[in-house]
């Protein structure tokens, strides 16, 4: 039944759980789409402009030219992005939840170029099918093209077996934010647990990905990245043990 | 040397932020600092018409006996005022720095309100990094 309407995520996997089809809310499902008629079309029309600057997509995927982005731009943006979302939700859950829906699209592509570029080159190339191997990609890989470093910490939880966490004690897109006492339950990282959701669903472990701030004296930004696994990877990895 | 207060004043005249570092001027109410930052805003724009070479940033520096209160005027219309000793000789750079924590912790911050008072974590931590350190 949960095919009956198109995932926003476009994701297959996380239909099984029930959780996922929250995420699911038709006033909104149109703005997932993806928008990339425009920009070809004026890359046609303009074959001048095209010339004189190389349309994104003509460049090479292997070697970005550019490798950084400006932070103080980024910055800007993502601070119009929380000021963006939360007009549009009544609660603090609700905004985290759009803000975790905005990062699984990035997570979806950060995937797709990672693999391309890690496996291109190799001359064995192979799909990661163990956890922990993925779980170690994500907190190297995924981090350091992302944020340009890797996460600080990855962790199990004592208390549950499907749950671990990523831990970053300083998230670059939570520097210069600072969120106010009466919502201080709200962690903007739910972007990036959003990212990291998409990537986990993409590799095929799918998870419920949340954000929660955890300060220390140290590092009053710190931050936890909660991965709960769903049940069916768990059972996997009991059978690809044998 | 000492600093004793630093003021940020938004493009209509309104006080957004208001803070002292060291005792030395008389203590005043909230309300008083209000109208007094907006007679200084009113004065300002008295003195970028003063000139007579043309437009001018207006006034830079208002010393007194005891103290100085240096201004700083954004390109927004945003105004940075440091109040400080007259032998304080940093008070340019303190406010060039301040001006750079509030594009950094005000303005980069998605729960601040353009115009309305400072209320950002970030911003204090940052303002007594510095002025902590332009004391010594």
């Amino acid at each position: 039944m949960a095919y009956s309407q198109p995932h926003p995520r476009l994701s297959v996997l996380s239909n099984s759980s029930l959780s996922s089809v929250e995420h699911l809310s038709p006033t909104t499902s149109s703005r997932y789409s993806i928008p990339s008629a425009p920009s070809i079309n004026t890359a046609l029309g303009t074959n001048k402009q095209a010339l004189s600057r190389p349309n994104i997509y003509d460049r090479n995927l292997n070697k970005p030219r550019v490798t950084d982005v400006s932070g103080a731009a980024f910055s800007f943006l993502f601070s119009e992005i929380v000021q963006y979302t939360q007009k549009r939700v009544s609660g603090i859950n609700d905004l985290e939840r759009r803000l975790n829906t905005l990062g699984y699209r990035i997570g979806t592509r950060v995937l797709e170029l990672m693999v391309w570029r890690a496996e291109s080159s190799s001359k064995t190339p192979k799909r990661e099918i163990r956890l922990l191997p993925s779980l170690m990609s994500i907190h190297t890989q995924v981090w350091r093209a992302v944020f340009g470093k890797p996460a600080d910490a990855i962790e199990k939880s004592v208390e549950n077996a499907d749950e671990y966490m990523i831990i970053d004690n300083d998230p670059s897109i939570e520097r210069h934010i600072s969120v106010p006492k009466d919502m201080s339950q709200l962690s903007c990282s739910s972007f990036t647990a959003g990212i990291v959701e998409a990537v986990l669903d993409g590799l095929g472990f799918p998870a419920r990905v949340t954000a929660h701030n955890t300060p220390t004296a140290q590092f009053p930004t710190r931050t936890t990245i909660l991965i709960k696994l769903e049940k069916s990877v768990l059972e996997r990895e009991e059978l690809l043990k044998q | 040397m000492a600093i004793f207060g630093l003021w940020v004043i938004n493009k209509a005249g309104g006080l957004v932020y208001q803070r002292n570092f060291a005792d030395g001027l008389a203590q005043l109410t909230s309300n008083e600092y209000l109208v007094l930052a907006g007679t200084l805003h009113g004065i300002h724009a008295i003195t970028s018409r003063l000139s007579p070479m043309g437009p001018s940033s207006g006034a830079q520096v208002i010393e007194g006996e005891s103290f100085k209160m240096t201004i700083l005027l954004t390109a927004t219309g945003t105004k940075f005022v440091l109040l400080t000793s007259l032998a304080e000789l940093s008070a340019e750079s303190i406010l060039q720095k301040v001006h750079e924590a509030y594009a950094d912790a005000v303005m980069k911050n998605p729960f601040h309100t353009p115009e309305m008072p400072i209320r950002s974590e970030g911003f204090d931590l940052r303002i007594s990094f510095l002025i902590g350190n332009g004391q010594m």
